[in-house]
């Protein structure tokens, strides 16, 4: 009845039980807050099934952040292990714990963080760039989104009943196969992993559509806003990357449930072609991440530089060549695994052509600010930390795309250093620096400057202190992964160092928490008054802040790219035109329910409660074919009064609070 | 602008604060970049290379940073001049294409001809005899038979100076990698697979190896030694570990067994198709052809 359930999946060691009360608790206490604040009718209608992008990203921001959270405290317990556990300290985790730890790390951080916090941008932003009132697909939007909530919900679960994969982020076979993994720990991952990596597949194509279909009229494709242009690249990744992800991951779980021996190393299965596969979802999912980024931050020099974003042809070239690059690249994961000179020699050498478009898109934004009046304001800071960290990320990463290179530094801390240099650097620094310029155009009210600065350079200081001693440690011979180490090799003191650096980092994280309760508490003394507080220079600056539900009274006609910056240049007689009605998606338990019964199955087929799943699995169905046959009251009409309304509120609250 | 200097002050401090610890562990040693081999000699220069090279990004781009940032920062008293629809320049841009280009270029020329130069799978070549060393990576431990010597060890690895070592390397357990960084680089270690490495010692000493992909919970302890000795001590080796006990199919199901015990063991070689039969049990036509049941599966 119950497959492999019993009692003992409930944690036994302190330390674990820690992790699972903490778990517990935060549910508990959100739950009693929202309770306390009679809130959960509120938080149905107006978020759980609400339809609307500008909400569905707000709650990926939410829950990213939390993931973030989580995830950093994951980092906390790998340090302070590597600090501690030399000599006859073993430190203050067991081998397969510490495993199971970094493999948690590695899957939250960019599955459920930077995944969760690009999509959150993303649904935020592109509808409003384009100059839609929505994206192509809103249910499916939604259902993706849940599908995500569903993977968070399962590798959360792993703390409280049973435990997490102990075989690393990316679960190379034959260590995670049934022979050398029997525990549920690997299937937590692969179905936290399938039923969100389905979400995130949806998502790419929703975008996709929103993009090519949806911009408002005259808006060519030379002429969007180059974060929509990343967006599109990205998506165009996902949509080829995340379809063999489902399909390795699906094999692996065959392997475990049924035994097949697709990668088993007996009986003709091949772990190699594994991990081909799991890199040629891999390397490309790491531009998924980055290419937005590198489109906030186009933006962003942009405004702050009051200029013109220079080379804009270039940086769109640039992006589609690293977006076609990215999928010839992913032997370099592992050159060490002998394939020979010629094959070597050709990943490494596409390898390096990547860093090209890569370089110019640094030297755009270096001449974006030439000859510009660059306002440093925290995204701007951001952006310079980023410019020095990712250069040299990209520096080191050039010098291990020379294989003979790479074969003395793949999988040590060295490489460790190389890849958080990127996704730090480069894909959370873009995050953080588009959360804090978009943020008043989402909630109304700039976050507060200072707080921001101090958060900054915590991170900065912390990322160079955390991992600079990494690159050491690599090319003193450390590999990662290690749970304990040898006193005589001398790694302790910069182990301590990075150490530090983590703590610096995690003050970074105070100050933005402070930073977000602060500016929320003196919110009416940083409104942004006009809805253009930066004065921006693409169409989402051109609606009031926050954003009415349906983004824009009149969709907009584009002649120009930053063409609400030209429209400020030439600025012309207010040509009354009438309000019209809009129609809008209603709101839908769909997505929820979904997302539930995904969450149901995966765990029951963790756990081998097979009729369960079957049970799940059988509602999805039913669900989709019934809410995708015959006639929906799908859409509701705002009148042209009623829209007429909505806007003179929006104006109007945007000033109210101000005091004079 | 006291603020600024207050901030650079901060980084400053705190970067020392990392350079003063790392320098309080002496003992450390930077492996990588204390080649022992000739393998490994040649992987150090091509570092030492690519790192030069790569200065000619990082300066331009660092200086770059200063100079535009600092010059038309909003604040500046000197007013530069303010371009805001400028955006475009076929001689710049050109120069930003092309520049990298020439670069990565030139790397490329590198990354191929030292892709075949330091292929693991090429034989070094001195006037020496090279010794045969095959790897079998167990959980969690290191096997190493020498099928010329007809010896085996566990955990020790000993090879003579200046002479070529040709490494066949598998694995009876989860994916290991096999690494001695003051040799050369590492190569994976897989079930059902062989492949190879070849290393030489420059001089004698004492080289730490280790595993270095992760294989499950006794990973950190799949450390080994690697001794290079002079060639007449290297006999007078072998000549002992001959003595030891011997160890044929049964006695390696034993060692096969997953164990964290990390003693040093030296066995006789009994099985000269050990290695092989290794590799075997992974084979499909092992269950049919009943091949293992004659050495006592």
């Amino acid at each position: 009845m119950l497959g492999k359930l019993s009692l003992d999946a409930l944690p036994h060691d302190p330390i674990m039980m820690g992790g699972a009360a903490t778990v517990v608790g935060a549910l508990i206490f959100g739950a009693l807050i929202v309770t306390f604040l009679k809130r959960w009718k509120w938080l149905w209608s107006e978020y759980f099934t609400s339809l609307d992008p500008k909400k569905i990203g707000v709650m990926y921001l939410i829950v990213a952040l939390l993931m973030l959270l989580r995830g950093f405290a994951d980092t906390l317990m790998l340090r302070a292990q590597q600090v501690l556990s030399t000599g006859d300290s073993q430190g203050i985790l067991s081998a397969d714990h510490f495993q199971q730890v970094f493999s948690a790390h590695g899957t939250i951080m960019i599955f459920f963080v930077a995944m969760g916090l690009i999509f959150g941008l993303i649904n935020l932003l592109v509808p409003l760039m384009i100059g839609a009132r929505d994206v192509a697909f809103p249910l499916l939007n939604s259902v993706s989104f849940w599908l995500y909530i569903a993977g968070v919900a399962l590798i959360n679960g792993s703390l409280i009943i049973g435990e997490f994969s102990a075989a690393g982020w990316l679960a190379y076979p034959p260590l995670s196969t049934l022979e050398f993994s029997p525990g549920v720990g690997v299937d937590y991952w692969i179905w936290a992993l399938q039923i969100s990596g389905i979400g995130s597949l949806l998502s790419g194509i929703n975008f996709l559509v929103t993009i090519f279909k949806m911009r408002a009229p005259g808006m060519t494709l030379m002429k969007m806003p180059i974060f929509v242009w990343s967006v599109a690249c990205s998506m165009v990744l996902v949509a080829f990357a995340f379809p063999i992800l489902t399909a390795t991951l699906s094999m692996l779980s065959l392997d475990r449930l049924i035994g097949t021996h697709f990668f088993t190393s007996d009986m003709g299965g091949n772990p190699m072609m594994y991990i081909n596969l799991i890199w040629a979802w891999g390397h490309p999912e790491v531009y998924i991440l980055i290419l937005p980024a590198f489109g906030l931050f186009s933006e962003i020099v942009a405004t702050f530089s009051r200029k013109r974003l220079f080379g804009y042809t270039s940086m769109v070239w640039a992006l589609a060549l690293i977006t076609v690059l990215s999928f010839t690249v992913w032997l370099h994961h592992f050159f060490t695994m002998g394939a020979g000179a010629n094959v070597n020699a050709f990943f490494g050498i596409m390898t390096a052509v990547i860093a090209i478009p890569t370089g110019i898109k640094v030297f755009n934004w270096l001449f974006t600010m030439y000859h510009g009046r660059i306002k440093f304001a925290t995204p701007m800071k951001w952006f310079l930390g980023f410019v020095v960290t990712f250069t040299l990320g990209g520096v080191t990463g050039v010098l291990m795309s020379v294989p003979a290179i790479d074969f003395q530094v793949h999988n040590t801390l060295f490489l460790v250093a190389h890849f958080h240099n990127m996704i730090i650097g480069g894909v959370v620094f873009g995050i953080f620096a588009g959360i804090t310029y978009w943020f008043p155009k989402i909630f109304g009210f700039k976050l507060n400057e200072r707080l921001g600065t101090y958060a900054f350079w915590c991170w900065l200081i912390g990322f160079l202190l955390a991992f600079v001693p990494l690159y050491a440690l690599g090319l003193m011979g450390a590999a990662r992964r290690l749970d304990h180490y040898d006193p005589s090799m001398g790694w302790q003191g910069l182990f301590v160092v990075a150490g530090i650096g983590v703590a610096v980092l995690g003050l970074g994280m105070f100050f933005q928490v402070l930073q977000l309760v602060y500016s929320i508490w003196k919110r009416n003394e940083n409104r942004d008054t006009t809805g253009d507080p930066w004065n921006g220079r693409t169409l989402e600056w051109s609606v009031p802040s926050p954003v009415p539900v349906y983004n824009f009274t009149h969709i907009p006609t584009v002649t120009s790219r930053d063409d609400f910056w030209e429209t400020k240049q030439h600025p012309q007689a207010d040509t009354r035109v009438p309000f019209e009605a809009i129609e809008l998606p209603k709101n839908s338990g769909f997505g929820f329910a979904i997302g539930v019964l995904s969450a149901l199955a995966g765990f029951a087929i963790i756990w081998h409660i097979f009729w369960l799943a079957g049970v799940a699995t059988v509602a999805i169905i039913l669900f989709v074919i019934i809410r995708t046959t015959g006639e929906h009251d799908s859409e509701i009409v705002l009148s042209a009064v009623e829209v007429e309304q909505i806007d003179a509120a929006a104006r109007r609250k945007m000033t109210a609070g101000v005091k004079k | 602008m006291r603020r600024r200097y207050k901030i650079g002050a901060g980084i400053i401090a705190g970067l020392a604060i990392g350079v003063g610890i790392a320098m309080w562990s002496q003992t450390a040693e930077f492996q990588v970049l204390d080649a022992q081999g000739e393998v490994a000699k040649k992987q150090l220069d091509l570092l030492i290379f690519a790192s030069t090279l790569s200065l000619f990004v990082m300066i331009p781009v660092f200086a770059l940073v200063a100079f535009i940032s600092l010059r038309y920062r909003e604040g500046n008293r000197k007013v530069h001049l303010y371009r805001p629809t400028w955006d475009h320049s076929n001689v710049a841009e050109t120069i930003w294409w092309g520049l990298p280009a020439l670069l990565i270029g030139v790397l490329s020329v590198i990354i191929w001809t030292s892709s075949h130069d330091l292929d693991p799978y090429k034989p070094l070549v001195n006037d020496k005899k090279p010794v045969n060393v095959q790897v079998v990576a167990l959980q969690w431990r290191w096997l190493f038979i020498y099928p010329d010597e007809k010896i085996a060890t566990i955990n020790h690895l000993t090879i003579p100076e200046k002479t070529p070592i040709n490494f066949t390397i598998t694995a009876d357990a989860p994916m290991n990698s096999f690494w001695i960084p003051k040799l050369g680089g590492q190569v994976y270690a897989m079930n059902g697979m062989s492949t190879k490495l070849h290393l030489m010692a420059d001089s004698t000493g004492d080289f730490n190896g280790s595993s270095v992909n992760l294989s499950g919970k006794g990973f950190s302890k799949m450390k080994f030694i690697t001794t290079a000795t002079s060639e007449t001590q290297y006999k007078e080796w072998v000549k002992q570990a001959r003595a030891a006990k011997s160890l044929d199919w049964e006695v390696y199901t034993q060692i096969a067994k997953p164990t964290e015990k990390t003693e040093k063991q030296s066995y006789k070689l009994e099985d000269a198709m050990l290695y092989d039969k290794i590799i075997e049990k992974y084979m499909p036509m092992h269950e049919t052809s009943g091949h293992m049941k004659e050495h006592g599966e």
